[in-house]
């Protein structure tokens, strides 16, 4: 396949761009992937974020024509813990601090959209010691899931294991909750 | 230092392992992202902050060891000459960006190599792990591990709703990039890979040549990685991959089967060309050599070739790099230079498979 953007070298970066559900494909040598800066030069040419600041502007130009004023409120919009403003943001496309995600809050949903196809919400592994009230949750959650699956597959002896496993979890859960209250 | 005892040296130990489907998936990594709460990312992060968090991973985990991965070494980057940062890059034990622009960066590295956790870089911790061969399951599973391992003592910038917090939102999730390094020379000879690649995106996958300075896939190697983080969990994501692979595996075998089949002989043609030129050339590219080591693998793989080592085209491709070959030669190397001494260094790693089985 042959860089759609130079016509000459063959093309190595394959992205797929969604904006607003639009899909477009494209498929560029590196050097023109980083000319139009599709990709970083660094480990991971693939990484989005020049890509993404062009969606920022998007963005911005679509909320300037909505709202002025909500636009004015996102550029002032500043991280209290590490300096960083939405603007900044979108310019480098990287994050200053964690705390940066409270700050930016819902702003942050259109970009997780696009950059994750649709998704703003995480859906995997939570660190085991400081996670570990969301940890028994989520593991709640699987067993529960597990155990509809056993029962449809008819696997009842299984099943009963899973339940017994389901409401000791349950009463830890309840005991901590009533101890904190 | 003879050639052998440099090539043991350089050659990450499982690198030298088999693994599933090795003829075709070089190796597989799983790697993680996490950062530390309460102190900046790097990008905005003092430099204070910075050998604050270098200085706490130095003292909780140099020399360390979990379950298999023995003794994590600590090396600090800063104290690296510019060929010794090359060849860790070489080595994909630690990034460009690592080597290049990180001002407070370290990595701590498993005695086997398979290990590597980045110190500030984009992210306060990137741990990468390897496995050679089609292993992503496993990869998850330890790395997941080794993830706990070193939560007990780093408290990790976590949210509820948006996972693990990362410097990129492209990473923000689960901060996971899985990928998979695989050759691919049937497929890209027959046009099929081109076909395949917008196939393999719409899928939410990144299909990328590694070798080479801008444009093409060098030596046929692909790597196939996962482009979303977020909204999905981890295995979800690794069975995706994982799929996608198979599929090509079972293309690439095909191809290979039909090639074999209907042009065996401008095949084998292809082959003897090529490893001849490695056998007996004075000067090579780096190009060439990814060219040639590819045909040649795949030679070996079809049983065209029956008298050199497996593990040739990983080892050479490693080895003939810049950096690899400017250490071996214990100097600097300009480019012409080390085209010379690329040549020289692949007649003479041939020549050890004829003494005996390496």
């Amino acid at each position: 396949m042959i860089c759609q953007d130079c016509h000459q070298n063959s093309a190595t970066v394959h992205l797929t761009q969604v904006i607003n559900g639009h899909k477009t494909e494209i498929h560029v040598c590196e050097s023109c992937a980083k000319e139009k800066g599709y990709v970083s030069e660094e480990e991971e040419p693939y990484s989005l974020h020049n890509l993404l600041s062009g969606l920022f502007h998007f963005d911005t130009s679509a909320m300037e024509k909505n709202s002025s004023n909500q636009t004015k409120l996102n550029k002032e919009l500043t991280c209290s813990k590490c300096g960083l403003t939405y603007k900044e943001f979108t310019q480098v496309g990287k994050f200053g601090c964690a705390s940066c995600y409270q700050t930016f809050g819902d702003n942050l949903n259109p970009i997780f959209r696009r950059v994750h196809s649709g998704n703003t919400t995480h859906e995997g592994k939570v660190p085991r010691r400081i996670g570990s009230d969301i940890y028994q949750r989520k593991k709640l959650t699987d067993l529960k899931r597990t155990l509809q699956q056993l029962i449809t597959d008819e696997a009842f002896e299984e099943a009963a294991k899973v339940r017994d496993e389901i409401k000791s979890l349950e009463r830890d859960l309840n005991q901590d909750g009533e101890g904190e209250a | 230092m003879g050639l052998e005892q440099f090539i043991n040296e350089a050659i990450s130990p499982w690198l030298k392992q088999d693994g599933p489907d090795s003829d075709i998936v070089m190796s597989s990594r799983i790697r993680l992202a996490r950062n530390i709460e309460q102190i900046p990312f790097p990008i905005v992060a003092s430099q204070d902050e910075l050998e604050g968090v270098l200085h706490f991973v130095q003292n909780h985990f140099n020399h360390q060891s979990f379950e298999h991965y023995k003794n994590l070494e600590f090396v600090q980057i800063n104290e690296l000459t510019t060929t010794e940062k090359q060849v860790l890059v070489e080595k994909h034990l630690i990034s460009p960006h690592l080597a290049n622009k990180s001002n407070d960066g370290a990595a701590l590295i498993s005695k086997s190599e398979q290990l590597s956790i980045m110190i500030n870089e984009e992210d306060h911790v990137r741990m990468q792990l390897y496995f050679p061969g089609l292993q992503l399951e496993k990869a998850l599973e330890e790395a997941f591990q080794i993830d706990d391992w070193l939560e007990e003592k780093l408290d990790y910038a976590f949210d509820e709703h948006r996972g693990y917090l990362t410097s990129c939102p492209t990473n923000v999730g689960t901060g996971m990039r899985a990928s998979v390094m695989m050759h691919l020379p049937a497929l890209s000879m027959t046009q099929k890979m081109n076909q395949m690649i917008p196939a393999i995106n719409q899928l939410g996958l990144v299909v990328r040549g590694i070798y080479g300075e801008g444009s093409e896939a060098l030596g046929n190697i692909f790597q196939i990685s996962n482009q979303i983080t977020l909204g999905r969990s981890e295995q979800d994501i690794i069975e995706n991959l994982k799929s996608v692979v198979q599929k090509l595996i079972e293309q690439e075998r095909h191809a290979r089967a039909v090639l074999m089949d209907q042009s065996e002989l401008a095949l084998e043609d292809k082959v003897y060309r090529s490893y001849g030129v490695l056998e007996r050339s004075r000067i090579i590219e780096s190009k060439e050599t990814a060219t040639c080591l590819s045909d040649v693998q795949l030679g070996i793989d079809l049983g065209i070739i029956t008298n050199i080592s497996k593990s040739i085209l990983n080892e050479l491709m490693v080895l003939t790099q810049p950096a690899f070959l400017q250490q071996y030669a214990g100097k600097t190397l300009a480019p012409q230079e080390r085209d010379v001494f690329r040549a020289s260094l692949i007649r003479e790693r041939l020549t050890l498979e004829q003494k005996e089985e390496f």
